[in-house]
């Protein structure tokens, strides 16, 4: 029991965790490529058409699994970064930094697509919502976080600084998610609940999940591929990095 | 308590009271966060009187009347109703029984004058031989109950 506790913590360590990473990182770059293919062709190609949207509806394939990322990686995000502050553990609040710029990158396209669709469909671009608007606060905390994170030199008083910008914000998560509940908007409800069968074709459900899942697994490969980046940069005058990169 | 058991403390209240704290402040902002007043508030005298406000509700079925360029219908709530009068360009989704969500002013005769109409669209999607099925039977029930 004692050694499995001591096997686990010992990739808190970075130097431990940087070849893990790069071995993770290959699968999970393969089930990205895979499931995104699989969910592109059910997307694009099997799901039927909308009946009131026609094609329009088809942004859902990214827009949906690109919001729930955005708002997941957030949480992922400040989790680590509570975790480094708390325990001071360098690895965690180098996981934190990794996150943001993928979290950013799933706040934007949520919000991109989101006009995209809007325009034709309800009329604007752009309507001051909640739930628009709280996502745009979103795609603020991660910019934020990773400007703020910048402009300190010192790393690990950049990693305090920013874990508790990605602390704060951790509030507007709940926001975002339950604002189509709380307040009336022009953003639809959820189609898809914990309590209730989900309203949509299951196709098109199927589609959805898997581009959500690829992006889960695009959004980790990604992540691991920066952390490792971070590890060498950050350790770069330690011992084994000289070795590593030799 | 250890250091860092001490820390765990401290960011754990930190994000209590900044949750409720957010509570309290979204709970009394909760009117202005709203996008739009519903028939029935307006009928309460919630609305604004002479600033630009929207109203939002289903577009009632066969309320909707073309005049050239202008285009007048009747947004309910079930409850309530507010005549709505709008010259421009409709969204493709604007649809009779559908959502819609119109800014504009309270005009004289109780008509709402909108200058933007959107459409709201529901969490519904289907293929149109689902769509078809389901308004055949919403038709057969209403046959039958008359």
């Amino acid at each position: 029991m004692n050694n499995k506790i001591i096997h686990w913590f010992k990739f808190g360590s970075p130097q431990s965790f940087y070849p893990l990473a790069g071995k993770m990182l290959p699968w999970f770059v393969a089930l990205a490529v895979i499931l995104g293919i699989a969910g592109l062709w059910l997307g694009l190609f099997v799901a039927p058409t909308d009946a009131t949207q026609g094609e329009g509806y088809r942004i859902i394939f990214i827009h949906v699994a690109a919001s729930w990322m955005s708002m997941f990686l957030y949480a992922v995000m400040a989790f680590w970064a509570g975790i480094g502050l708390a325990l001071n553990t360098r690895l965690s609040s180098m996981m934190a930094s990794a996150i943001a710029p993928t979290g950013a990158l799933m706040a934007f396209l949520s919000l991109w697509t989101g006009a995209l669709w809007g325009k034709p469909m309800w009329g604007t671009w752009w309507v001051w919502d909640a739930r628009l608007t709280s996502e745009l606060i979103l795609l603020f905390l991660y910019l934020g976080f990773i400007a703020l994170q910048a402009a300190i030199d010192e790393p690990r008083r950049a990693d305090k600084a920013g874990a508790i910008l990605a602390l704060v914000g951790v509030v507007n998560v709940p926001i975002i998610a339950f604002s189509v509940k709380w307040w009336n908007t022009l953003h639809q409800g959820a189609s898809i609940s914990m309590t209730k069968a989900p309203s949509m074709a299951v196709t098109m459900l199927w589609g959805m999940l898997l581009m959500a899942l690829c992006l889960w697994m695009y959004s980790i490969a990604m992540t691991l591929m920066r952390v490792r980046a971070i590890i060498l940069e950050r350790e770069r005058h330690s011992d084994w990095v000289k070795h590593a990169v030799e | 308590m250890k250091a860092r058991h001490k820390r765990f403390a401290i960011i754990g209240g930190g994000l209590a009271s900044l949750g409720i704290a957010a509570f309290f402040v979204l709970n009394a902002l909760n009117s202005n966060i709203a996008l739009f007043f519903t028939p029935t508030q307006i009928a309460a005298g919630e609305a604004p009187k002479d600033r630009v406000f929207r109203v939002g509700g289903l577009v009632k079925t066969g309320t909707v009347q073309r005049n050239e360029m202008t285009i007048r219908f009747v947004v309910t709530d079930t409850a309530k109703e507010v005549p709505v009068a709008f010259t421009g360009i409709l969204p493709d989704l604007f649809k009779e029984g559908k959502g819609v969500v119109a800014q504009g002013k309270m005009g004289p005769n109780g008509q709402f004058i909108a200058s933007e109409v959107l459409a709201k669209h529901d969490e519904n999607y289907m293929p149109p031989e689902a769509k078809h099925a389901v308004d055949q039977a919403g038709k057969t029930a209403k046959t039958l109950m008359q």
